[in-house]
């Protein structure tokens, strides 16, 4: 499982807040030799590093060990503030993109959405695979455990959707916007009524496998670390 | 999105060596057809549809011209759970059309699109959840009375492992069907069982009624058992009926509920019952479709008889149920008459022209009747303004013919088809002489 490297350790609780609600895996670097020392088995997907006004500097070593690894860390956001922006010049080769802090959550969440999918690290492969199922998106067949799961086009479209974007909470409204488009009419009950059939279809045991979060919408998965 | 449709159909088929497509339609009657193609047609069926010779359906002939064309709904492709796992079958449902591509007047599919469309411009959707009763017997035989389950030597199981299994096995097929189950249990007549679904949206729901049928048949046949949806098929016990639980939402609001209202009831709730209540009778030839679905609708087995409504008298045709605290997408109106013999795209179609008529012109709605109205007497029932459902199919069917509403909601082409096939079916039971007769009479008279 990859993640993203978060530095410092601990991060602001903003910054986790934020990435733990936009459903990203990710793990907090305190030090240059946590960077390989800390490294998942699938490596990083990415690094998120906070400049501190009071020791600028020590976020600059940071980024520049991401970048001189042998499979240099990529794409790297910046988190810094307005007084710093300053010291961003002839740092270019350092980071991808930088976000102001304080920061604004869907600011942040956009710029990291649009640095990983340039990167390709957006899920757009060909399979989607996430705690046994399996999505061959080509051929659009679904599977769970090797098991095949015979799914109308429309429940095919949601688990998708969902499992393409794991640990992600998402509104009704946002699943029907997305899902079914804007030009449908039958309004959010349509989706309690797919992710009801899609559970059924998924079997008992992997019913779960899509979350209902309470007075907020679903989530596909457990949390950042399932 | 059409595109993306067929493309998702197409491959399905491919990956997962389906053999056989069968394309599923629905005659006036509510009887389920189908007739099946290869996987190299389905391309070309999608496209522009099959060609077939609708005269050999019943309501869809007409003298001129025979041919209609089936164009299947993508999004209705299921893989079928039953039959040889190496020679795979798929269905599609489909909606009937004119070879020039209009919609064809004749199917029963196009009717309820087309009225779930004017309720759309309203802004509204028609959500349904049945609760569906049938009773599981052995093989007919010609002639005789119906065994039950329970009758000793039938079966070597008691009735419960039978009933029980087969009930855990249609569930699981109606589920991987993208059927939800709601509940489901013993009923109380022997033999008897009830399965509720969650609701959908009206045309999901009459799509699901009938692969529901064909379901609970299947996987009875299978194990030597019949399932039958027939109204009452034993005298002495309560009859088999489709309760039918209605809501309109706005959007993600439910277009019933008000919570400042002691009912919880919205105007629109209350527009709606009115108008359900003031054509109930109108309505009942199609919800109600056979001579002996009016031999359920007698005192006496908790099936409704006066045109009312409650929220806790199972007596009356409409009851409201009080939903859990706070729970106001649950507020909705249970219609009782219905039964399961119903052709559930019409049935569906001439409920929602009642309730649209009466939310259109605000008709106000009668008091609630919490008497329980089986002890009332005819003036007791007067002196409420209560009236009865019709009597019998011959009662609905004069009610209905003047019926501009249900002539309308049907469209004249199944109207009249209806009218003339159902008087037919009237005229044919009452030259029958029955037993009940010959024992009561041949000897005293």
């Amino acid at each position: 499982m990859d993640a993203l490297a978060v530095y410092p350790d601990p991060p602001s609780p903003e910054l986790a807040r934020t990435l733990d609600l936009a459903g990203y895996r990710w793990k907090a670097v305190g030090s240059i030799d946590a960077i390989t020392a800390d490294e998942p088995t699938q490596g990083w997907s990415g690094a998120l590093v906070t400049v501190d006004p009071a020791d600028p500097e020590a976020a600059w070593a940071m980024c520049r060990s991401l970048r001189k690894r042998d499979t240099p860390v990529g794409p790297l956001l910046l988190l810094v503030g307005g007084g710093q922006l300053a010291d961003l010049e002839h740092r270019d080769e350092l980071f991808d993109d930088f976000c102001l802090t304080p920061f604004h959550p869907t600011e942040l969440q956009a710029r990291l959405r649009h640095l990983l999918h340039r990167n390709g690290d957006a899920p757009r492969g060909e399979t989607v695979e996430q705690s046994g199922l399996m999505l061959n998106l080509e051929t659009y067949q679904a599977s769970i455990e090797g098991r095949p799961l015979d799914l109308t086009y429309m429940e095919y479209e949601l688990l998708k959707f969902l499992a393409q974007n794991p640990g992600k909470v998402f509104t009704r409204e946002m699943l029907l916007s997305r899902v079914w488009g804007y030009e449908y009419y039958g309004g959010a009950r349509t989706v309690d009524v797919h992710i009801r059939r899609l559970r059924a279809k998924l079997g008992e045991e992997h019913a779960n496998l899509i979350q209902t979060v309470r007075s907020v919408g679903y989530r596909f998965g457990t949390g950042r670390w399932s | 999105m059409l595109d993306q449709q067929r493309d998702y159909v197409l491959r399905t088929v491919e990956e997962r060596g389906v053999r056989l497509i069968r394309l599923w339609f629905t005659d006036v009657l509510g009887n389920l057809k189908s007739f099946a193609i290869s996987p190299a047609e389905l391309e070309n069926a999608l496209e522009d549809g099959m060609t077939f010779d609708g005269s050999s359906i019943d309501g869809f002939s007409r003298i001129q011209e025979a041919d209609v064309l089936a164009i299947p709904d993508p999004n209705t492709f299921e893989v079928l759970p039953w039959g040889d796992p190496k020679a795979v079958e798929a269905r599609v449902f489909c909606d009937i059309h004119n070879l020039d591509g209009t919609p064809f007047e004749g199917d029963p599919r196009q009717v309820l699109r087309r009225n779930l469309r004017a309720a759309h411009e309203q802004g509204f959707t028609f959500y349904i959840a049945p609760d569906i009763e049938f009773f599981y017997f052995a093989p007919p035989v010609p002639g005789q009375a119906p065994t039950l389950l329970d009758d000793a030597g039938f079966f070597d199981l008691t009735t419960n492992d039978v009933a029980g299994s087969l009930r855990k096995e249609t569930i699981r097929t109606l589920e991987t069907m993208s059927i939800p189950v709601e509940y489901s249990f013993h009923e109380d007549a022997p033999s008897q069982h009830e399965i509720d679904l969650r609701h959908t949206d009206a045309l999901t729901m009459a799509d699901s009624i009938m692969t529901f049928r064909l379901v609970v048949k299947e996987v009875a046949a299978k194990q030597g058992v019949h399932a039958t949806f027939m109204p009452k098929p034993l005298e002495s016990v309560q009859g088999s009926g489709m309760h039918l639980h209605l809501s309109l939402f706005h959007g993600d609001d439910n277009g019933f509920h008000a919570t400042d209202d002691p009912y919880n009831l919205s105007p629109t709730a209350k527009h709606f019952m009115a108008g359900l209540l003031r054509h109930a009778a109108e309505i009942t030839a199609v919800t109600n479709q056979t001579v002996n679905s009016y031999k359920r609708l007698v005192p006496g087995f908790e099936a409704p008889v006066h045109i009312s409504w409650a929220r806790n008298n199972r007596s009356g045709l409409i009851r409201v149920p009080i939903p859990k605290r706070g729970n106001a997408s649950a507020t909705r109106l249970e219609y009782r008459s219905p039964d399961p013999a119903a052709n559930p795209y019409l049935a569906f179609s001439v409920l929602l022209a009642a309730g649209l008529k009466g939310v259109a012109e605000k008709y106000e709605l009668p008091a609630e009747a919490d008497a329980n109205l089986f002890e009332l007497d005819d003036a007791g029932l007067r002196s409420l303004g209560i009236d009865t459902l019709p009597q019998s199919l011959n009662d609905a069917l004069r009610v209905m013919e003047n019926s501009t509403l249900v002539r309308e909601a049907l469209g004249e082409h199944i109207f009249e088809w209806f009218l003339r096939n159902k008087r037919r079916e009237w005229r044919g039971y009452k030259t029958h002489v029955s037993q009940y007769e010959l024992d009561r009479y041949l000897r005293s008279l």
